[in-house]
């Protein structure tokens, strides 16, 4: 027991230097993260959509800020976020109802992070593109 | 070794050595039994449903297409012609707004100490959500393009 203690304590502390807690401590403060932001935003957001209520003179002007290149670049943020948080969420419920998948939770955790920046690769291209034509 | 239970609920095999809570990422266990327990069941279910509404209406208005670019009052005015993307979107608020902020009550239970300071929080997250809840509600169900004739379809 104290040799195994021992070892994860020496593992753990070789793999950043916030929590040491590895990828499980990582992909929480993840999770939390995005969730604020996601969160922060859609209050925002509701009050921008509202905006349809008070008619097009309104809320073309609004939804003009979206449009803006460096917007664009947030807008990327949040879409990460989104997706992120979503296939995280994912891993959580697996683990959380068939808990015996918890033995493979650091692979979870790669996997996870790896369809997160397969699908961020082409969305950025398509977010970043019309920002770069834009600007240069 | 005696067999340790660990918080998802699954005892380590005996003869194993039971893992320290460092290699354990599983993240918070379930609540047995009340409103704690309905909250985490809730998370989970809405985090299901909010899987499909959040990361499709993402890929709808910012990734596919001209993104956002295309998104005005216009396009507003066409999509909520439609019923299947009104109650997509309200459900998508009730859901993400109620998600958020019991996201937000969880994480003051690890951060603010001090119950007074929570509860005050707690009541301006909760008051917040609750009146976007309202504004988002009215908005789609009494959206009538037609008051801006000439600009709608």
């Amino acid at each position: 027991m104290r040799v195994a203690q021992r070892r994860m304590t020496k593992k753990a502390r070789g793999f950043g230097s916030l929590y040491r807690g590895r990828e499980g401590q990582w992909s929480w403060l993840a999770h939390r993260v995005t969730g604020v932001a996601i969160i922060l935003f859609l209050f925002a957001h509701v009050v921008d959509t509202a905006m349809v209520g008070w008619g097009p003179g309104a809320y073309d002007r609004v939804v003009e800020v979206y449009h803006n290149p460096i917007v664009k670049l947030l807008e990327l943020g949040l879409v990460a976020a989104v997706i992120y948080h979503a296939l995280n969420g994912v891993r959580i419920m697996v683990i959380d109802f068939y808990p015996r998948a918890n033995d493979w939770n650091r692979q979870l955790i790669y996997g996870t992070t790896a369809v997160f920046v397969a699908a961020m690769i082409p969305i950025t291209y398509l977010i970043v593109k019309p920002v770069f034509l834009e600007l240069f | 070794m005696a067999t340790v239970t660990r918080r998802s609920g699954v005892e380590d095999p005996p003869g194993r050595e039971p893992r320290t809570a460092l290699s354990r990422g599983a993240g918070r266990g379930r609540p047995p039994t009340g409103g704690e327990f309905w909250w985490w069941m809730f998370m989970r279910v809405s985090g299901m449903v909010l899987f499909v509404l959040a990361v499709g209406h993402v890929l709808i208005m910012h990734v596919v297409d001209t993104g956002v670019d295309r998104v005005d009052f216009q396009f507003v005015a066409v999509r909520w012609g439609s019923p299947f993307w009104k109650t997509w979107d309200w459900l998508m608020l009730v859901l993400s707004l109620v998600h958020g902020v019991n996201g937000l009550r969880v994480i003051t239970l690890d951060y603010v100490r001090r119950p007074g300071v929570r509860i005050a929080l707690n009541g301006v997250f909760t008051i917040t959500g609750a009146v976007l809840f309202a504004l988002g509600t009215i908005i789609v169900f009494t959206f009538d393009p037609s008051r801006w004739p000439g600009v709608a379809p």
